[in-house]
């Protein structure tokens, strides 16, 4: 995308005055989408996104300018205006020396999209709209989408860093409207990987259709979702959304340096429930939010942040490892060249617990069985967090009965650690997310084994 | 956008030159830039500036679509772009209500969306002003500390061109700054921190009320110190007007007339019915100086208009654009939105506001015996579909009992539908508030809601 001698002559200029550190991060994305509603194709679009962020740190300050313009005068005019936004007086001349990384890619790409023909792309989505029209009369309207993208990105540093890495995605999505006496239903169904178009090989995109059909369908029965605080268990590989907001936000350093998390200065606690081990791994092959390397040119790796109910460590980017003098651990990310990079999350899961996930059920005399969850929020300096189920069920008598409306759970993350207290061992990854953090989304993975919690918020309207 | 020959123009009538016989072509072309300065302990924690460009061309040709975008103005690159969008039209399904808007001779409500004084803002003085609202809101109560204070402006430049006859372009700057607040109270198993925020708008810095920002913030954090959570009940609930805001902002997805012909809205076949209490009108006014949202034309170019929805509670109107319209066999009300050069144009509403009543908050808050302000709602992307019209999110306030403000609650939810909570709509609060996004806000109070507590 650059040249290295380029990269290094832009570097070096952007600290001749005086800054501690430089970055250039480019990148160069080709994108293709597909959206279906109302039984037409609508429209087949193709995306084309290249440009570079130099990021240039003096002391405790960022300067930050961007630019789609990749030519040596393009990039030294950005590195310019971020130099001068962080400038803070000093002078000296640097040179700036890069040492290639060898690649990493923990997705091997089989078939890349881009060689894959955009009538084949579109069939996908006539496939799935058929599929969940015929799972039943009920179905009055469907929409599905496509997407893929292919992502060069190229990260250098003044400390010599550079990295380049290629990251492919493809993703699949579908909701389908049903309509009966009660009125409208949806169901929602998506599926998403970092590898190629030869996951629809494995992949039953027909089951997807019916599976968001049929939750439409099932909610036209549901009655209204009791309000008030009772046992919770959440089906295995749609609950990770609850640890990412009850404390995975809350383990992130650039929220802990603030003094802005409930979980500052508590490593080496017991924050969770013994059976918790909670794990953040950005090389999980395949997965949604997995990396070769971090936008900051770290590579990615595998960070366990509570273990037995102990929490071992925060995430870190370059900047809060570079104040506290400790290693990063992979997680400084950014939307695009157009952002500066923070703390986030990759792949977040629970590991398995020693329960039988039907035990967990039968065990729990009244409550509510979510087998479907929405998104999330957290305030990460109280703890409160909120999700929303769109696929839920009473629990009567340890037997799953009734299906409820949609509505969102409300609890406290260092209370609700707490109060897991049966955990199986069924663990699955759940549905690709987008992560939102400071007007930034990135993409997420999460998962977790069939788990209950004592006691959370159900917001419904039923006494 | 202001009316504004920019050069863009010459950049999308160049594209809509090529089209060959048969193809409708259209071409919106954008360029904007921002500031933005986070200041952290009296220091500046980061100062971002930068510009971008890019284009979208959108192709038809007998009932099909394709879509193409680039974020650059290279000219090789915007001939890729019109490649492939022209490559894309073969795989849309024909559709015979797709077409490009036409212009429909309704007159633009001439706007002043661009400031000179914003233009040639000196870069210290966005610093200082950031410095300051972090020094106002820290020394507004010993309680509170200051989690980022944020000064942002933005500019926007377009133009958008087609087969058709629509050939408009403008440009529009705005600025902004923000805080962020916590409070903390107690010590080591005690210890609590709640959380608050302020900011202030304009098209220029001296529109702005750092003093009101700074308050708010601190007032925001420091209400909801000590708040614990209730049991559940059924209330009254009297939204503050920000929140009022995010719950127009919902209602308003269900009177989109994209989701009306596509059979997605709860109101599709409502239309002259009492959907809402008789108080409620609502409006949608981007043509309003005062909406943040303002604008001059919509997302195809035609004029931005004053749409009259529900009126005195009966349902009266949807927003369209020129697909939706076509399809429902009306004329596009002026509604079609475009988040940029990378998307083809939607529906929705530009500038949303009920119409206001007379009384204060305070004066509201007198005459409900049980009940809760709620200060802010968490969640409204997770708990509340529009389509089956169950509204649930977490929710923050303070409890009302007797007419007179109580203790703070936390840790809830408040949960009803969206169709009786319109109905259930009490009064409208004369202390309307136009705030950073595409819906006024005022004190709404709206009874027999759910809270869900303990």
């Amino acid at each position: 995308m650059i040249e290295q001698d380029v990269l290094e002559r832009v570097l070096a200029g952007a600290v001749s005055d005086g800054a501690d550190f430089a970055e250039v991060y480019a990148e160069d994305k080709r994108s293709t989408s597909a959206g279906l509603d109302d039984g037409r194709v609508e429209q087949v679009t193709s995306g084309r996104d290249r440009g570079a962020g130099i990021r240039v740190v003096a002391g405790d300050t960022t300067g930050f300018a961007y630019t789609s313009d990749l030519t040596e005068p393009g990039l030294e005019a950005a590195a310019g205006a971020a130099a001068a936004a962080a400038s803070q007086g000093g002078g000296g001349v640097r040179t700036v020396a890069l040492t290639a990384s060898a690649p990493h890619r923990p997705n091997r790409v089989e078939q890349d999209p881009d060689t894959v023909a955009k009538a084949a792309k579109v069939e996908l989505l006539n496939r799935m709209d058929d599929a969940a029209r015929s799972y039943g009369p009920e179905i009055v309207q469907v929409s599905a989408g496509y997407g893929d993208s292919r992502k060069n990105v190229l990260v250098a540093n003044t400390d010599g860093v550079m990295t380049s890495d290629e990251v492919v995605r493809t993703l699949l999505r579908i909701s389908a409207v049903a309509d009966g006496d009660t009125g409208m239903q949806t169901g929602y169904q998506s599926m998403g990987h970092t590898i190629g178009f030869e996951v629809f090989n494995s992949v039953d995109v027909e089951e997807l259709a019916r599976e968001a059909a049929r939750q439409a369908i099932t909610k036209l029965r549901a009655r209204p979702a009791p309000s008030g605080a009772m046992p919770v268990v959440i089906k295995h590989g749609t609950g990770g959304v609850l640890f990412h907001e009850a404390c995975g936000h809350g383990l992130e350093a650039d929220i802990i340096a603030k003094g802005a998390s409930v979980y500052a200065g508590k490593v080496g606690q017991q924050v969770a429930s013994p059976l918790v081990t909670l794990v953040d791994d950005g090389t999980m092959p395949g997965e949604w939010g997995t990396l070769g390397f971090d936008d900051e040119g770290h590579i990615t790796q595998r960070n366990v942040l509570i273990e037995d109910g102990m929490l071992s460590d925060y995430m870190w980017d370059f900047l809060r490892a570079r104040k506290e003098g400790r290693p990063q651990s992979g997680n400084g990310r950014r939307q695009s060249y157009q952002h500066l990079p923070m703390v986030r999350m990759t792949n977040t899961f629970v590991l398995d617990g020693p329960d039988d996930a039907d035990d967990i059920i039968a065990s729990t005399p009244n409550g509510v069985y979510v087998s479907k969850l929405g998104g999330g929020s957290v305030n990460t300096a109280t703890g409160d967090f909120v999700f929303g189920m769109t696929e839920a069920y009473l629990i009567e008598n340890g037997e799953i009965t009734e299906p409820l409306r949609d509505g969102n759970l409300i609890g406290n993350g260092p209370k609700v650690l707490q109060d897991i207290d049966m955990l199986a061992n069924d663990f699955s990854m759940g549905s690709p997310g987008t992560c939102g953090k400071d007007g930034q989304g990135v993409p997420v993975g999460d998962g977790q084994p069939t788990l209950r919690v004592k006691s959370l918020t159900i917001g419904g309207t039923s006494s | 956008m202001s009316a504004f020959e920019s050069e863009l123009q010459i950049v999308a009538d160049r594209v809509i030159d090529q089209a060959r016989s048969g193809e409708q072509i259209e071409a919106f072309v954008a360029r904007g830039g921002e500031t933005e300065v986070r200041v952290y302990e009296g220091d500046v924690e980061h100062f971002v500036s930068a510009q971008s460009e890019g284009i979208g061309i959108r192709v038809i040709v007998d009932g099909r679509t394709g879509f193409a975008y680039a974020g650059t103005l290279d000219d090789s690159a915007i001939a890729e772009v019109l490649a492939e969008a022209r490559d894309n039209v073969q795989f849309g399904t024909v559709d015979e209500w797709a077409a490009l808007a036409e212009p429909d001779g309704v007159a633009v409500t001439e706007q002043t969306l661009w400031n000179e004084e914003l233009a040639d803002f000196p870069t210290d003085q966005k610093i200082d002003l950031a410095k300051e609202l972090e020094k106002l809101a820290s020394g507004a109560d010993p309680r509170v500390r200051v989690d980022d204070s944020n000064y942002a402006d933005a500019y926007g430049e377009s133009a958008v061109a087609s087969t058709t006859g629509i050939r408009m372009s403008g440009r529009e700057n705005g600025c902004y700054v923000s805080v962020s607040t916590l409070a903390d109270e107690g010590e080591g198993d005690d210890a609590e921190t709640q959380t608050g925020f302020g900011f202030s708008v304009g098209r220029s810095p001296s529109e702005f009320d750092l003093d009101r920002a700074a308050r708010e913030a601190a007032d925001r954090a420091t209400r909801l110190l000590g708040a614990t959570q209730p049991p559940s009940k059924r209330l009254t609930v009297v939204l503050d007007p920000f929140v009022t805001a995010q719950f127009l902002g919902v209602i308003s997805s269900t009177l989109n007339g994209e989701a009306v012909v596509k059979g997605r809205s709860l109101f599709r076949d409502r239309l002259g019915d009492e959907v809402a209490a008789s108080i409620v009108t609502f409006v949608d006014d981007p043509t309003n100086p005062k909406a943040y949202t303002a604008t001059d034309v919509d997302g195809e170019g035609l004029a931005a208009r004053r749409n009259v929805l529900i009126e005195d509670g009966v349902l009266k109107k949807f927003v369209h654009n020129s697909y939706s319209a076509r399809r429902a066999g009306t004329v596009s009300t002026g509604n079609a939105t475009r988040g940029g050069f990378a998307g083809t144009p939607g529906v929705g509403c530009l500038a949303i506001s009920l119409v206001p009543g007379d009384r204060s908050q305070e004066e509201l808050i007198a005459d409900v015996d049980d009940g809760l302000l709620v200060q802010q709602m968490q969640g409204l992307h997770s708990g509340v579909n529009p389509i089956s019209g169950d509204f649930s999110t977490g929710a923050a306030g303070l409890l009302i009992e007797n007419g007179t403000l109580g203790a703070p609650v936390r840790e809830i939810t408040i949960a009803s539908t969206l169709q009786r909570m319109l109905l259930d709509i009490v009064e409208v609060g004369g202390d309307i508030d136009w705030l950073p996004m595409n819906s006024a806000g005022m004190s709404l109070v709206i009874s027999d809601v759910t809270m869900s507590g303990a």
